[in-house]
């Protein structure tokens, strides 16, 4: 089943086009990396799934994106965000409790459901629950880099979104941290399609299903992450996965 | 040789800050033990209690004390609606460009106006135009005016310095822009704005020239019963004594400085406070 159906998408910061008619479709409960150099249009792609482009002044896009065979332009934003969840690349908890941070999301988009329960079963999803029973009136910013994203994901989680987008998810964090974090996107793509970006190859071969090259705001290959690692069919795919360039 | 020239231009300029901070700390403590010891001797519970009053012994800032309290209080729920508000407004949804750029620049040079300006404001708008008379309420609006820029100033830089990824979390949750706005930006600015907020209201509380433009009255034997009453303040109180020729009252304005100081000392103390129990929220990474 589909759940990103991506149809020759083209993002413009003003006159500069960062990404180039994108086509491709993202599958139900996989995870797929978007891979490519810095600079090559990844975060703005993610950006423009969930709509958080709309935020950027003068930043126009060409082309179109189904989301369950809903147009994403035509749908409230707002709707569209309450089904789809986002993990920053610097970890972003509220300034508030632990306890809070899970419940804010459902609490404004005013969910009923018994909150206790909410928030043991999201911590508990992300492996947190354990490490923060006993503290989760204690602020959020008290925790670890990597506990932080940790919660974010939980967070993102307690909304009960069908995707996850992920932007360099690890990237502020320790390789034991980063190796928590690969472990729970694996256990959460049961449940939820993901879609992380990632500048870490290895990272993307370890965790994903699928893989998109991105270069120079162009998809130059998307396919099985195996075959792409293994016979890329792209000139500049092989070289960017043997490290020629990036 | 280079080495120890630039050793010497540290530890001189160490010298200089450490003059420059002795200078202004015996400044201060020289006006305090003055102050204290002129006005020690009238400090007592009648001061608090009693009604000015023609005899020194029997003078007190009774009605000075209840219309410094409730200007401030009125002043309060004038000024900081408004300021909140307009800080919001502007640092929210006024878009980026000229004129956020010359309302903002406007609003500085407000701030940084004579406040006896501000009396003259009131006097026309207040007094003679909407015909409140020399009450609480024309001090309290005059009031509100004097600090509404500082309460705007300092509320738009505590909204500013909400991280921007603070808002992003919250809109990826699917938030609308108000739940944005009140639940996440307004509480994470909130000890900036309040710090803000009573450190204006300490400043009002200390203003004279503007309420003395404004026809408060030096001498009330009565205290406000409702904002429409006429009222006096401490520091008009202590200015209105100071200005009489017996020593007596030099004495009785020195304590009546004193208790004006203990407030304002409690306020500032407050503002530390605040921005302290805050503190906590405050990431550590
Ligand atoms: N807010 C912005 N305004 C203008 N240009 C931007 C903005 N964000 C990104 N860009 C440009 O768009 C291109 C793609 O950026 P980005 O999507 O962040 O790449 P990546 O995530 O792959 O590193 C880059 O050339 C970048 O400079
Ligand atoms: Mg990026």
């Amino acid at each position: 089943m589909t759940v990103f159906d991506i149809k020759n998408f083209s993002v413009f910061y003003g006159p500069k086009e960062a990404v180039k008619s994108v086509s491709l479709k993202i599958k139900k409960n996989k995870v797929t990396a978007v891979i490519g150099p810095s600079g090559c249009g990844k975060s703005t792609f993610l950006r423009s799934l969930n709509r958080m482009n709309d935020f950027i002044p003068n930043l126009t896009t060409k082309g179109e994106i189904f989301f369950f065979k809903e147009n994403i332009q035509k749908t409230n934003p707002v709707d569209l965000r309450r089904k789809i969840g986002m993990v920053f690349q610097r970890p972003n908890p509220f300034p508030k409790s632990i306890y809070k941070n899970i419940i804010w999301g459902p609490k404004i988009n005013g969910y009923k459901c018994n909150w206790d329960e909410l928030v043991e079963t999201s911590l508990q999803k992300t492996g947190l629950w354990d490490e923060v029973k006993d503290r989760l009136n204690d602020s959020a910013l008290n925790l670890s880099g990597g506990q932080q994203q940790r919660l974010c994901i939980a967070r993102a989680i307690a909304m009960n979104p069908d995707v996850i987008l992920m932007d360099e998810p690890c990237s502020a964090l320790d390789p034991a941290a980063t190796a928590r974090i690969e472990d729970l996107i694996e256990e959460l793509s049961q449940n939820y399609t993901i879609l992380i970006v990632t500048h870490n190859m290895q990272q993307a071969a370890r965790v994903s299903e699928e893989t998109a090259f991105f270069y120079n705001g162009q998809l130059i290959e998307f396919g099985a992450t195996k075959d792409l690692f293994t016979k890329p069919k792209e000139k500049r795919t092989e070289d960017y996965i043997t490290g020629r360039f990036g | 040789m280079n080495f120890s020239w630039r050793y010497q231009k540290n530890s001189l300029f160490k010298l200089f800050t450490l003059l420059a901070a002795l200078f202004s700390l015996i400044a201060l403590t020289t006006l305090l033990v003055h102050i204290l010891h002129e006005g020690w001797q009238y400090l007592s519970p009648q001061l608090l209690k009693n009604f000015p009053s023609r005899f020194p012994h029997k003078a007190g800032i009774y009605p000075a004390i209840m219309g410094s309290l409730w200007l401030m209080i009125l002043t309060f729920f004038i000024a900081v609606p408004l300021g909140l508000l307009s800080a919001l407004y502007i640092e929210e949804y006024l878009p980026k460009g000229k004129w956020k750029s010359l309302i903002m620049v406007n609003i500085k040079n407000l701030s940084s106006m004579p406040s006896i300006i501000y009396g003259l404001l009131g006097l026309a708008i207040f007094i003679h135009t909407l015909g409140f008379d020399h009450s609480l309420l024309s001090g309290a609006l005059t009031l509100s005016l004097l600090i509404l820029p500082m309460i705007i100033i300092t509320a738009t830089e505590a909204i500013r310095a909400v991280p921007k990824s603070l808002r992003m979390a919250s809109f990826a949750l699917g938030a609308e822009k108000h739940q944005v706005v009140f639940l996440q930006v307004l509480p994470a600015a909130l000890p900036g704005i309040l710090t803000g907020i009573i450190l204006s209201l300490s400043r009002a509380i200390g203003e004279t020239a503007p309420l003395i433009v404004i026809g408060a009255a030096t001498y009330i034997s009565f205290t406000p019963e409702s904002i429409m009453d006429p009222f006096t303040v401490i520091p008009l109180q202590i200015y209105s004594w100071t200005s009489r020729p017996q020593a007596e009252f030099h004495h009785l304005a020195a304590s009546a400085i004193i208790v004006l100081m203990i407030l304002l000392f409690s306020l500032n103390l407050l503002a530390v406070f605040i921005r302290n129990h805050f503190q906590k929220y405050k990431s550590r990474l």
